[in-house]
């Protein structure tokens, strides 16, 4: 059990981590997201002793973990897989570890056996692919058997066959009842890995709950309805009917209609009142992708600019069209879709002032809608303001029931 | 217990790379070479010396003369040894697993000083005898008064040499930053201030010139130092406690 109570970490004038309280379980994964740059490797190395907190504390099994006795037979970490001596071979880091810990030295080949590095253990680790250096920092963790395991970003360099092997790894341990504890910035790895989430952005909690409550929070189903290209004005007119059925419509960029609110069957029962011909109409889940770039899309530090490419284009011969940028590629804020029921009231909300991609209407082959400049600072979130919005044991600001709002509008 | 577990991990370390075994037998042959060839040179200069130098002349001193450039491998030693832990990042791994900052510290200049030590005063007793070999009829026997005390502290120095340096990495926790202001410190600063009238009564208080007055059996003509050799000794040993004493309060109170 990791138990941070009110932890915060200031570099001079940064802070890196403000105020975060959280439970880390045995017996379960779970998984620490958040953007680059928003405190999770701080964190990590504030649970193991490395860095000071300025203010607020975190225990291991009740323990700070300098006071934690024995530390390495109960905590076993990877906090950079990078972090060798590259002129060591395998076996002689992984030794040199163990007996630090006072670890007999035949467990050193178990565990380079365990991740599969028995062939090399003898190599210099300097020529090792960041895949097999991933698998040294595990084996590194795994080396004082040890009840509490903290992970960070251990996929990072894997391939496939890699990321299932780390993925089966993390659940076994768990489902042997062992606290572990794996930072990533992958929702999709997060959501096949870990049965808890805590998310951070600029250092905050934004979430902390199971992965199930996650999704069923933040992926609003919606319909996809696609009406005849060739007849604009039926379009408008099932626009129309949705609408007073109660029904939210958006326009998406190709022309169909994202449609929140109602039923597939009302949709089309809708529509043939109208007398309109569908050419779709499906079913579709916002990806946890998408419902966890919603909730970061503000707390972002480091977020890309289109490419002007100034000064470096050849000037287009006559004739020629621009080429089309791919709407959502680059582009911070393009992913998200609110949910239609928060529009505007979400806290962490990204660029407040951007018009919703949405909202209006776009023309096909042009550029999609202006972003905000991205060098502007997003929203602040400064250190002070959510301190009081953020109560120990969050529950994010989307979880309303999607059911009611609709009737709110 | 923590320290007995340190200490076995450190050797595994510091045996399992080559920077080791480069450093270490670099500071052997540069020390033994560069004695061997001063005592042949002062051999052969003897007879054209003045009588003042002749008066003044230290056989043991002079199969030492390598030392000035072989310690600088050594000072590569010490800082590798501390540094590497930072520039690499397993300093974090390490204190993971010994949260016992001092424990960890101290173990390891333990295990490199041990190892400093037993090729220092090896290196020391060979350029001696080497060195006294290429004087001839000029040598100094070990039986000599304060030969076998100077032939002793060379080794010591080597040692003390390889611990200060490893104080001041755990103070600068960067190798490129500890070289870069060891080496020209002990290369050129010192050796500076030694020349000039005005800073030499400074100067020979910094570690290494008080240090290397225990190589020293015969003082030269009109030496007003105001120490013995092993009141220079003394002053050496205080260097390296204080810059051990600062690396240990870096590690204890920074983030690693």
């Amino acid at each position: 059990m990791i138990e941070a109570v009110g932890l915060t970490k200031r570099y001079g004038d940064k802070t890196a981590v403000y105020n975060l309280s959280f439970q880390v379980r045995p017996g379960a994964v779970t998984g620490f997201l958040g953007p680059n740059g928003s405190g999770k490797s701080t964190t990590m190395r504030m649970i193991l002793g490395l860095d000071n907190p300025t203010s607020g504390r975190v225990t291991i099994g009740g323990y700070p973990y300098r006071k934690l006795p024995n530390a390495p037979r109960q905590v076993g970490a990877l906090i950079d897989a990078k972090a060798v001596h590259g002129g060591r071979s395998a076996r002689n880091h992984l030794l040199s570890l163990a007996q630090l810990s006072g670890i007999p030295a035949r467990r050193v080949d178990e565990v380079l056996g365990v991740v599969g590095l028995q062939d090399v253990a003898r190599k210099r680790s300097r020529g090792f692919s960041l895949g097999m250096g991933q698998r040294l920092g595990i084996a590194a963790a795994l080396l004082g058997d040890p009840q509490v395991l903290l992970f960070d970003e251990p996929v990072n360099g894997l391939d496939p066959e890699g990321i299932l092997w780390v993925r089966n790894l993390m659940k076994a341990l768990a489902a042997e009842g062992r606290t572990v504890f794996v930072s990533s910035h992958l929702m999709s790895e997060m959501a096949l890995t870990a049965d808890h989430l805590i998310v951070i952005g600029r250092g905050q909690l934004l979430a902390d709950m199971s992965v199930r409550d996650f999704i069923s929070a933040n992926s609003a189903g919606f319909a996809r309805v696609r009406t005849p290209d060739t007849e604009p004005h039926l379009r408008e007119k099932l626009s129309l009917a949705l609408t007073e059925a109660g029904g939210q419509v958006l326009p998406e960029q190709d022309g169909a209609l994202r449609v929140t609110g109602l039923a597939l069957p009302r949709i089309s029962d809708l529509a043939h009142e109208a007398g309109v011909r569908l050419w779709e109409l499906s079913p579709h889940q916002a990806s946890l992708e998408e419902a966890y770039m919603r909730m970061t899309q503000g707390v972002v530090d480091y977020r890309s600019t289109a490419d002007q490419k100034a000064g470096l284009q050849q000037p287009l011969p006559p004739g020629a069209q621009p080429p089309v940028p791919v709407p959502g590629q680059g582009q911070p804020g393009w992913y998200a879709p609110p949910p239609p029921q928060h529009a505007g009231a979400h806290p962490y909300g990204g660029p407040g002032a951007a018009p919703q991609p949405y909202a209006q209407p776009v023309p096909q082959g042009q550029a999609a809608p202006a972003q905000p400049p991205a060098g502007a600072p997003a929203p602040a979130v400064p250190a002070a303001a959510p301190a009081a919005s953020a109560p120990s044991s969050v529950s994010p600001a989307p979880v309303t029931d999607p059911t009611k709002s609709e009737d709110a509008r | 217990m923590a320290m007995a577990q340190v200490v076995r991990s450190e050797w595994t370390k510091i045996r399992s790379v080559a920077s080791t075994v480069w450093t270490l037998s670099l500071a052997v042959v540069v020390t033994i070479a560069l004695g061997m060839l001063i005592s042949a040179l002062s051999k052969s200069e003897y007879d054209n010396m003045s009588a003042q130098d002749r008066l003044s002349f230290d056989p043991t001193f002079t199969s030492f003369a390598g030392t000035s450039l072989g310690q600088l491998a050594m000072i590569v030693f010490g800082v590798l040894v501390v540094a590497n832990e930072y520039s690499t990042g397993m300093i974090r791994t390490s204190l993971a697993a010994v949260p016992q900052r001092g424990a960890f510290l101290f173990g390891k200049i333990a295990v490199a000083t041990l190892l400093a030590l037993v090729v220092g005063m090896a290196t020391s007793f060979a350029a001696f005898f080497l060195g006294q070999a290429m004087l001839g009829d000029l040598k100094a026997s070990l039986g000599d008064p304060g030969v076998l005390r100077a032939v002793f502290g060379g080794g010591l120095y080597m040692t003390l040499i390889a611990m200060f340096s490893m104080g001041v990495a755990a103070m600068l926790r960067s190798p490129m930053l500890s070289l870069g202001i060891l080496m020209p410190f002990f290369f050129l600063i010192s050796s500076i201030l030694g020349a000039v009238d005005a800073t030499q009564k400074v100067g020979r208080f910094l570690p290494d010139q008080a240090g290397s007055k225990i190589m020293q059996v015969v003082p030269p003509v009109g030496d007003d130092t105001p120490y013995g050799p092993w009141g220079g000794l003394g002053i050496m040993v205080l260097w390296v406690v204080a810059a051990l004493i600062g690396g240990y309060v870096v590690l204890k109170r920074r983030d690693a």
